[in-house]
């Protein structure tokens, strides 16, 4: 078959068309750096120190746990808002299970998991093949599961739990390389300690990402696509790559890789691969776009509604593993009010809530601009009080940045 | 006499496309002027730069409206100096009354309440206008696409229209519809209002039309005199760019072995439970074969494709299909198309297309399958399917990654065949295929129904445009409230055949 190359009608499009298509992931990172070199330099540079970041990470990766499969249920269109409730319920069960019913750790986490599924099942189902909007399903959940903790854990926090299981949050990768080596960094460093695998992983991710990126490149120009200019390219990659690195070095010079941050990021690189480009990712952006006509192309549309909601509640139960392990108790007001959080850094990362469209990167990047937030406002001691408006208008001024461009777009 | 509207050297751009190039364009106040072109060809473009869709700034050139230039700054301006728009695709809210519909944003009120009584006799009065029976509170979801189409009129009607602008008003029309709404617009001619109409039937256009303007490729070619004796064929020259001797490409007609047989086909209304919308219904295609079903709008038609089709259409359905006389499995959609059925909506917005996503992701949606392994999408082979069938139907697009929102409507209408080609069905029920189509894409269509017949594939087609059918079936089954109340060999078949048949039943 001819293919005629595309090329010649796209070649008039030039770098500044290619920005404005791209405003928003561009704007959105940029973003992310700005607010990251503003509040590095509000505290001092506490922000930066390798402890406060191993800190960010801990503190934020329920969030972007929960963000993951939060995208997902927007996308399709809906809304949960339940997961901060189901997160502290199946945290307070796991609780009851290792430390009254003194259940084996392993299985209690696979209990508490399937626990979340059946969660995400119970309410997927009246959302999905009962049309009942999700916003009043979920609701409903977060009422539910908020009271189901409280009567589970009788109103009494429990803890605290096993060391194994508090390895789940605050844990790190051991360093498999000599102590030797490790000693004569850490002096070339200036630090206290630091952990080679850290550092090796990161230069090998780095490593791949270029890699990547560059075979794609290869063949996009193979097939005549033209993607993104070169200069952008490199630009992107020094600056996400560059900060990347600098990360990995600090926690390096710290306790190295934490094991919830290798957790988040297999999961990250797996979500973000299945909703880009896999069948069923593309069929969940088909589904929120259009519920009829992605029905008419075949597409189980209730099918894929009822297991997007399974996905959050398994999500959010593994949030709520790792938020109990993290405190080392469970306490009846865990995950309150988190799911606004995670709705927030959903729409921040570009997420639209008519559904169809948002992306893994942009959730996971949403979700670190409201935790450095968070982090940068705490250490400056700025009050609780100032703390929700100044969250709350960044929301606000995301989304309207986001209509602001779409109309621009015509 | 000075023109009512002149529009100068007008260029509008979208990333990637010159949707508009110098166009000029001018009509004389009291005349019916028709816009035509080719699909993509920027008649709706142009229109909406007019009436302020695109605000002035937007593009280069100038608009003088009644001898003086004016700057529109959106649709609100436009109408304020009795310029009124009718969209191609219909704007209407679909869970508001007709009555609401047409006064939105206009409403009869005094401070703020509404005053019902009036809004529904005045929505009466303007019913009556154009040729509707509804009640001024039915809602507008609960009517077809044609009726909504009259509802928008009387919405225009109901602000004080000067120079009325109608997007393709018949391509969802039957035929006496449209006839109905040509007669109101030369009334409306006949009081002063000036209007241009955008459309694919010439002969539409040549019944009503004072003036004619062909653009092509965002350029003006040339603007004639309709009265002065201007043929189709030239019009159809001008659009194109060369001669089109025949609407029709000539069929080999050699119908095969029996194909799909539908036996006994009962569906009711979804939502009114005691209402039988299918009545015992048997039809069958033969291999090679093209049929037609003609009938009404409201006759039942799509409600009986969508019905075999994954019973995406009614419940309590009841009957059989066989495929090669083998019983199929037609309850769910993904099992109807793999069963070797497609379905082309008439509805290409609302159930054919994925707005916000590109050519590409809306081209393989139906077959994901072919473009992925173990449910891994392969890019290259996604666009490499694209492109096939972009080449293939004549698609106009910047690139295969343009939203296909951002097309034009007919070529929004060839994405959506596209994407039912590429599932490569046994059996293709097409319902209105060429609604919006220009001429010259109606014969790339209907050569490729000739070469899905020619490969032994079947053809359902539901039109409403008679000649469409009988230039292209080999049998045609009439269709009436519900129930088919005749079958033709194409030998036999006519227009008046046909009417004869819906009428005596
Ligand atoms: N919002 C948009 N963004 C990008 N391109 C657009 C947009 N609107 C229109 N176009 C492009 O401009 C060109 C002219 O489109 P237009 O809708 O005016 O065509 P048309 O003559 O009305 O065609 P049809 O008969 O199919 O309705 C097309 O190539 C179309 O793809
Ligand atoms: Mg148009």
């Amino acid at each position: 078959m001819e293919i005629q190359a595309p090329g010649q009608v796209q070649a008039t499009r030039g770098v500044r068309t290619y920005l404005r298509s791209h405003m928003r992931d561009y704007g959105l990172l940029f973003a992310l750096i700005a607010i990251i070199a503003f509040f590095q330099f509000m505290t001092d540079g506490t922000l930066m120190r390798p402890v406060n970041i191993t800190n960010l990470f801990l503190q934020n990766s329920y969030i972007i746990i929960m963000a993951l499969g939060m995208l997902i249920v927007i996308v399709a269109g809906h809304i949960d808002l339940s997961v901060g409730s189901v997160m502290g319920f199946v945290g307070a069960f796991a609780a009851v299970a290792i430390v009254n019913w003194h259940l084996p750790v392993v299985l209690t986490v696979l209990a508490s998991l399937m626990m979340g599924a059946l969660i995400g099942a119970a309410q997927g189902y009246w959302v999905a093949y009962w049309k009942i909007p999700s916003f009043i399903v979920t609701l409903a959940g977060m009422l539910v599961f908020r009271g189901m903790s409280l009567w589970l854990l009788q109103g009494q926090s429990v803890g605290p739990f096993p060391q194994i299981f508090q390895r789940l949050s605050t844990g790190f990768v051991p360093d498999i390389f000599s102590e030797g080596l490790s000693k004569s960094l850490a002096a070339m460093a200036g630090s206290f300690n630091f952990n080679v695998l850290t550092m090796v992983v990161g230069l090998l991710v780095a490593a791949l990402g270029i890699w990547m990126g560059l075979r794609a490149r290869a063949r996009n120009r193979a097939y005549g696509i033209e993607g993104e200019p070169a200069a952008f390219f490199w630009g992107r990659n020094l600056v996400v790559l560059g900060a990347f690195l600098f990360l990995m070095f600090k926690l390096a010079t710290f306790r190295g890789l934490p094991n919830v941050l290798v957790t988040m990021g297999v999961l990250i690189v797996i979500y973000a691969f299945v909703t880009e480009n896999t069948v069923i990712g593309r069929r969940i952006y088909a589904l929120g776009g259009n519920t009829k006509a992605a029905k008419l192309s075949g597409i189980k549309t209730e099918r894929l509604t009822f297991l997007s909601f399974v996905n959050m509640g398994v999500l959010a139960a593994l949030a709520g593993l790792i938020f109990a392990a993290r405190l080392n108790t469970a306490t009846p007001k865990a995950g309150y009010g988190l799911e606004l959080d995670v709705i927030a850094a959903v729409f921040i990362g570009g997420a639209s809530m008519a559904g169809g469209s948002g992306k893994i990167m942009g959730a996971v990047v949403g979700a670190f601009i409201m935790g450095v937030m968070n982090n940068g406002m705490s250490i400056m001691g700025i009050g609780i009080d100032y703390q929700q408006v100044i969250k709350g208008l960044v929301l606000l001024a995301a989304v309207i940045f986001d209509v602001y461009n779409k109309q621009k777009q015509g | 006499m000075t023109p009512i509207l002149e529009m100068r050297g007008i260029t509008k751009t979208f990333p990637g496309v010159k949707a508009l190039d110098e166009v000029s364009f001018q009509v004389q106040p009291g005349e019916i002027h028709a816009l035509v072109g080719e699909n993509g060809a920027g008649k709706s473009t142009l229109m909406k730069v007019l009436s302020g869709v695109y605000p002035h700034g937007s593009f280069e050139g100038e608009i003088l409206y009644e001898g003086q230039p004016v700057e529109f700054a959106g649709i609100h301006d436009s109408e304020r100096r009795g310029i009124i728009i009718i969209h191609q695709e219909l704007a209407l809210v679909p869970l508001l009354s007709i009555a609401e519909n047409i006064f939105l944003g206009n409403e009869c009120a005094s401070r703020g309440v509404l005053n019902w009584r009036e809004t529904f006799s005045r929505t009466e009065k303007l019913l009556k206008k154009v040729g509707l029976s509804e009640a001024p509170g039915t809602l507008v979801d609960k009517i077809g696409v044609g009726k909504q189409q009259l509802v928008e009129i009387a919405k225009a009607l109901s602000k004080d229209v000067k120079l009325l602008i109608l997007d393709e008003p018949t391509a969802a029309l039957q035929e006496n519809d449209s006839r109905k709404l040509l007669d109101l617009m030369l009334e409306l001619k006949a009081q002063g209002v000036t209007s241009i109409i955008i459309s694919h039937k010439l002969n539409e256009v040549r019944q009503v039309a004072d003036t004619v303007t062909v653009i092509r490729d965002g350029r003006t070619i040339t603007t004639r005199d309709a009265k002065a004796g201007l043929s189709e064929a030239e019009i159809v020259r001008h659009m194109v760019g060369r001669d089109m001797s025949h609407r029709y490409p000539i069929r080999e007609r050699r119908a095969g072995d029996l194909l799909m047989e539908v036996d006994g086909w009962n569906v009711w209304h979804p939502d009114h439970a005691g209402r039988q919308v299918i009545r015992d219904i048997s039809f069958n295609v033969r291999e090679g074969e093209v049929v037609g079903i003609a009938g009404l709008m409201g006759s039942g038609r799509t409600e009986l494709a969508m019905s075999i089709f994954g019973r995406s259409w009614g419940r309590n359905i009841s009957g059989g299909v066989r495929l090669r006389g083998k019983p199929l499995d037609v309850g769910a959609v993904d099992r109807a198309i793999a069963a070797g059925l497609a379905y082309v909506t008439e509805d290409r917005k609302a159930l054919g297309l994925i707005l916000d996503e590109s050519v590409k992701f809306n081209t393989s949606l139906a077959r994901l399958e072919a473009v992925a392994s173990r449910g891994v999408l392969d890019d290259l082979r996604d666009i490499e399917v694209a492109e096939r069938y972009r080449n293939a139907l004549g698609t106009r697009t910047p690139s295969v990654s343009q939203k296909v929102g951002n097309l034009s409507g007919g070529n929004q209408q060839k994405v959506v065949l596209a994407k039912w080609l590429f599932t490569e069905p046994e059996v293709l029920m097409l319902d209105e295929p060429t609604r919006g189509i220009d001429v010259g894409a109606k014969y790339e269509i209907y050569s490729i129904i000739n070469d899905l017949s020619a490969q032994g594939k079947g053809v359902v087609m539901i039109s409403s445009e008679m000649p469409e059918l009988l230039g292209m079936c080999d049998r045609i089954y009439v269709m009436s409230e519900g129930a088919i109340v005749g079958e033709l060999p194409i030998a036999e078949a006519s227009q008046e055949r046909i009417m004869s048949l819906i009428v005596t039943e």
